[in-house]
């Protein structure tokens, strides 16, 4: 029996055919769950030609979706931002009893359902919620308002810095701010000068993604809304309003703006692993 | 089994990683491949398991020419640094994986590879660890599974690559002697591959000394250590001093001086003059001899040695007794090798 | 820390870093503000609902039928992730090819991109008219506005999860181990289904289950493609929405402490199995 003397390589690695199948299968499958569903939202969205893309775009209630949506990101991701430091600072660089609990109750809204964590927003401050009645009276308005708004999308995107920061911060150790403080710095001076220096690239990755769930968010926000149209319609709560109208192109030419900033996200985040791959967690790094 | 490799050369890309080797390898021999970092070494061992294919040569097992066979069809034992056991199966599953994976024509009932497992167990002596998984294994012990994983499919040849590379020293000197019975004992053709001459010259049959993908020389322990034949081996193995000198009517010169010293009556000029440091004798008297001014001294385990600057830059490194070594004149000494050899520039 | 490292039960370790205190202290109250109190607030609901009622509401056929969609789409989303996923990690570690790092990137799209985006995109595609919809129904096949639509939904927004915690996982695999296999003369199937494979069981097994957890609450992919039709394609977040519309707090707050349960039994279940597996084999994911 003849047989072909084996490849370089050939041990830890498959026939050219089987590579070659793979792959085609694996790009097939991408094709068809992830790359044509994003070339569908901009072929509808110019179906009828690029001046009816861009008044459909021009409309006043669209204004005021992408303004509430940059509003509400722009509140949300901040103060995830100051607990995602603070709690990593605390979980990476101590050693406490119930630290194990403290991590996975922080990730908790990662499994609860968005349309659950809109509903215990409404059970809480709506209208016949346990704090409805007070709210009321004191004429504070929460569910169905921005306030709500903020809420639900501060509880959707709670874990995202903290996650991404933990390991980063658990992987660099405690030397450099020891180092920091045999030197004479003081806590605050230790941690601007050396501790946010080390994971500023971490975060801001973090960021991106808590900012990229934060304006897309959709089941929460949709809970606590109460669709009402140009004050508490974020981007895809309007995306969800035009194609129920049947109002298509409309639909997908807001829907174009937050494709874009999907695809905006994804170039900073493959930039981010590219330069400043040993500044992100080992996870990350491929 | 025995084992030939006739002009082998390797390329990885354009970088040549070994150039027209061959050696014989002799049935139930226990053969190092000792050399430095990028000698070759290890990629001698991978091309004879057929983990790595030549770009020209070939490779006997016995008869049977094996460059035409995949690692698969080899039939051999490998035994990596790292151990490389898989750390979802218990120990027994780890040695019994081999017969396991054979065809169903050639597999040996399950009772029976567990048997045979469980007898390499024994011999490996970790007797009643078969349950436990790998992580639950000491480094020593997890060489031991992979070394009887690796000599439960019969193989033709044990390959062993650097296998007490990643453990303490304690434990090293431990495995080394009890590989050394296990071969005596089970007579596998056994090549293992090392950077550490000291487990080279304890071990091993034979020695491969190599060098720059190249076999230097090829002897016993005692050969290559007593008589090296190159100035490369001279210089890895043991300790060595090298002399530029000159060659003159059958006599060695340093610095225009005789030494007492002869050499081969037909050649002439400059040569290198290789010896150790522990072959010479101390000369008070005015016979011809080498002199110089002591630089320093270090005590090293029962000797001392003694570094002595012969003029020039020229330094060598001398072994004597702690005895000795008290009464040395610091601005004064004078030695003569006696066991030495002369290589050409 | 006064306390003496001799006194036996100590809440911290000593650490010469500052801010322990305050730190903690913020993160606790932030936690126990935003998510904790929230999410008391619907078991007190539910709670005041007496056992009788909720029971009667969480368990209507209607929702049992929502439920049932809801975990059994999900589970068979995470399943195909598991497949693909698995599959598309190891072409992305293992072979080189072009537009290999664009791939990459675009593994994340469903993390970026909105639900709601990509519920609309994939209706449109799958529906009968669509792109991919209107081969699939000359073959007689309907994905939108079915079941089978929900599950592309959900493969769709769980894609991420699996590869992106086999992909390190895989990377890190010793090409020892594969030599190894290949030397005691197992062939590349051998090698890959009975060593390279069960190694990454326990990346699997996260993967899955972050992807399932995700595909059980998912709302704003699904809604559009689902048809959600009563008993057929109506999944339970949206039987709360419906609830919630019909200003019927009981339902929606019974429907959603079931899922709850359900879903943190479930990981409760998975974290127990990962423990036993880093006890046991030495690691887990």
């Amino acid at each position: 029996m003849a047989h072909n003397p084996p490849q370089d390589q050939g041990v830890t690695t498959e026939t050219p055919f089987a590579r070659a199948l793979l792959i085609g299968l694996s790009l097939i499958f991408l094709l068809l769950v992830l790359v044509m569903p994003l070339l569908a939202v901009f072929t509808e969205a110019l179906r009828k030609g690029f001046p009816a893309f861009l008044e459909s775009l021009s409309d006043p209630e669209t204004f005021s979706a992408i303004r509430l949506t940059l509003l509400v990101a722009g509140i949300s991701v901040p103060l995830n931002l100051v607990f995602g430091v603070v709690a990593a600072w605390t979980i990476a660089k101590f050693e406490f009893k119930g630290k194990a609990v403290l991590s996975t109750l922080i990730d908790l809204p990662f499994s609860v359902s968005p349309v659950i964590s809109g509903l215990v927003f409404v059970l809480l401050f709506g209208a016949q919620g346990l704090l409805g009645p007070w709210l009321q009276s004191n004429g504070i308005q929460i569910i169905f308002a921005v306030p709500g708004l903020v809420l639900a999308t501060v509880f959707i995107t709670f874990p995202f810095v903290a996650r991404e920061l933990i390991p980063l911060m658990q992987e660099q150790g405690n030397a450099d701010e020891e180092a920091a403080l045999s030197l004479g710095a003081s806590g605050w001076q230790t941690f601007w000068h050396v501790t946010l220096p080390n994971i500023k690239w971490g975060l801001l990755y973090g960021v991106l993604l808590c900012n990229a769930r934060a304006m897309g968010e959709f089941g929460a926000v949709s809970v606590v809304s109460g669709h009402i149209r140009g004050q508490t319609n974020t981007m895809p709560l309007q995306v969800e309003i035009l194609y129920n109208e049947y109002n298509f192109v409309a639909a997908f030419a807001v829907a174009t703006l937050l494709a874009l900033l999907a695809l905006v996200t994804l170039v900073l985040k493959a930039l981010l692993e590219h330069h400043f791959s040993a500044e992100l967690s080992a996870s990350r790094r491929h | 089994m025995e084992v030939k490799v006739q002009n082998i050369r390797k390329e990885f890309g354009r970088f040549p990683a070994l150039h027209d080797v061959s050696l014989d390898i002799r049935s139930g021999e226990l053969i190092a491949l000792l050399g430095p970092s990028g000698s070759g070494k290890t990629t001698l061992l991978r091309l004879i398991a057929g983990l790595e294919t030549p770009t020209e040569g070939r490779i006997f097992f016995g008869e049977t020419d094996a460059s035409e066979k995949t690692v698969q069809e080899r039939n051999i034992g490998f035994v990596f640094q790292h151990y490389a056991l898989f750390r979802h199966m218990t120990v027994l599953d780890n040695i019994g994986f081999g017969l396991t994976v054979r065809p169903r024509a050639t597999r040996p009932p399950k009772a029976e590879i567990r048997r045979r497992a469980k007898e390499l167990l024994d011999l490996v002596q970790l007797t009643g660890m078969e349950g436990r998984y790998p992580t639950q294994l000491s480094g020593g012990q997890r060489q031991r599974v992979a070394l009887a994983r690796a000599m439960a499919v019969e193989p033709n040849v044990l390959l062993l690559d650097e296998p007490f590379g990643a453990l303490d020293a304690q434990v090293r000197k431990d495995l080394r002697k009890w590989l050394r019975e296990i071969h005596d004992r089970t007579g596998h053709t056994t090549v293992f591959v090392t950077h550490d001459q000291e487990e080279a010259l304890e071990l091993a049959d034979r020695v491969v000394v190599m060098s720059q993908g190249k076999i230097e020389q090829v002897g016993t322990p005692d050969e290559v250590y007593d008589s090296p034949n190159s100035p490369f081996v001279f210089g890895f193995i043991g300790e060595s001093n090298c002399l530029r000198v000159d060659v003159d009517g059958g006599e060695i010169r340093f610095q225009g001086k005789t030494l007492g010293m002869a050499a081969a009556e037909d050649k002439h000029g400059e040569a290198l003059l290789y010896f150790r440091p522990q072959d010479i004798v101390l000369v008070e008297d005015d016979t011809p001899h080498f002199e110089g001014q002591i630089a320093s001294t270090r005590r090293v385990a029962g000797t001392r040695h003694v570094e002595v600057a012969l003029g020039s830059g020229a330094h060598v490194e001398l072994e004597v007794t702690p005895e000795q070594a008290a009464r040395l004149d610091p601005k004064k000494i004078g030695f003569r090798p006696t066991r030495w050899k002369l290589f050409p520039v | 820390m006064t306390r003496s490292a001799s006194s036996g039960w100590q809440f911290r370790q000593p650490s010469v870093l500052p801010g322990f205190r305050w730190a903690l202290g913020y993160t606790l109250v932030w936690l126990t503000l935003i998510v904790l109190i929230p999410l008391a607030g619907l078991f007190f609901k539910s709670a005041a609902l007496g056992w009788h009622d909720f029971w009667s509401l969480a368990f209507e056929r209607r929702t049992l039928n929502a439920l049932w969609i809801s975990f059994g789409c999900a589970f068979i989303a995470a399943l195909a992730n598991v497949v693909f996923g698995t599959l598309l990690a190891w072409v992305l570690v293992r072979y080189q090819f072009p537009g290999k790092k664009i791939v990459d990137s675009m593994v994340d799209l469903p993390f970026a991109l909105p639900t709601a985006v990509a519920g609309i995109a994939l209706t449109t595609l799958y529906a009968p008219k669509g792109w991919i919809g209107a081969p699939l129904a000359l073959l007689g096949l309907k994905v939108a506005f079915t079941p089978v639509g929900i599950v592309i939904a959900l493969i769709f927004v769980g894609l991420p999860f699996v590869v992106r915690t086999v992909q390190p996982v895989m990377e890190e695999i010793d090409r020892e181990v594969e030599e190894a296999a290949a030397t005691l003369g197992a062939n590349r199937l051998q090698t890959v289904f009975r060593v390279l494979l069960p190694g990454l069981a326990p990346a699997v097994l996260t993967g899955f289950s972050l992807a399932f957890a995700r595909g059980v609450g998912e709302y704003g992919s699904v809604i559009f493609i689902a048809g959600n039709l009563p008993f057929k394609s109506e999944i339970a977040p949206l039987l709360i929405v419906i609830k919630l519309e019909e200003f019927n707090y009981p339902a929606a707050t019974a429907i959603a402490v079931v899922m709850l349960l359900i879903s943190f039994s479930m990981l409760f279940v998975i974290n127990l199995i990962q423990a036993w597996s880093r006890r046991r084999y030495g690691y887990g994911a």
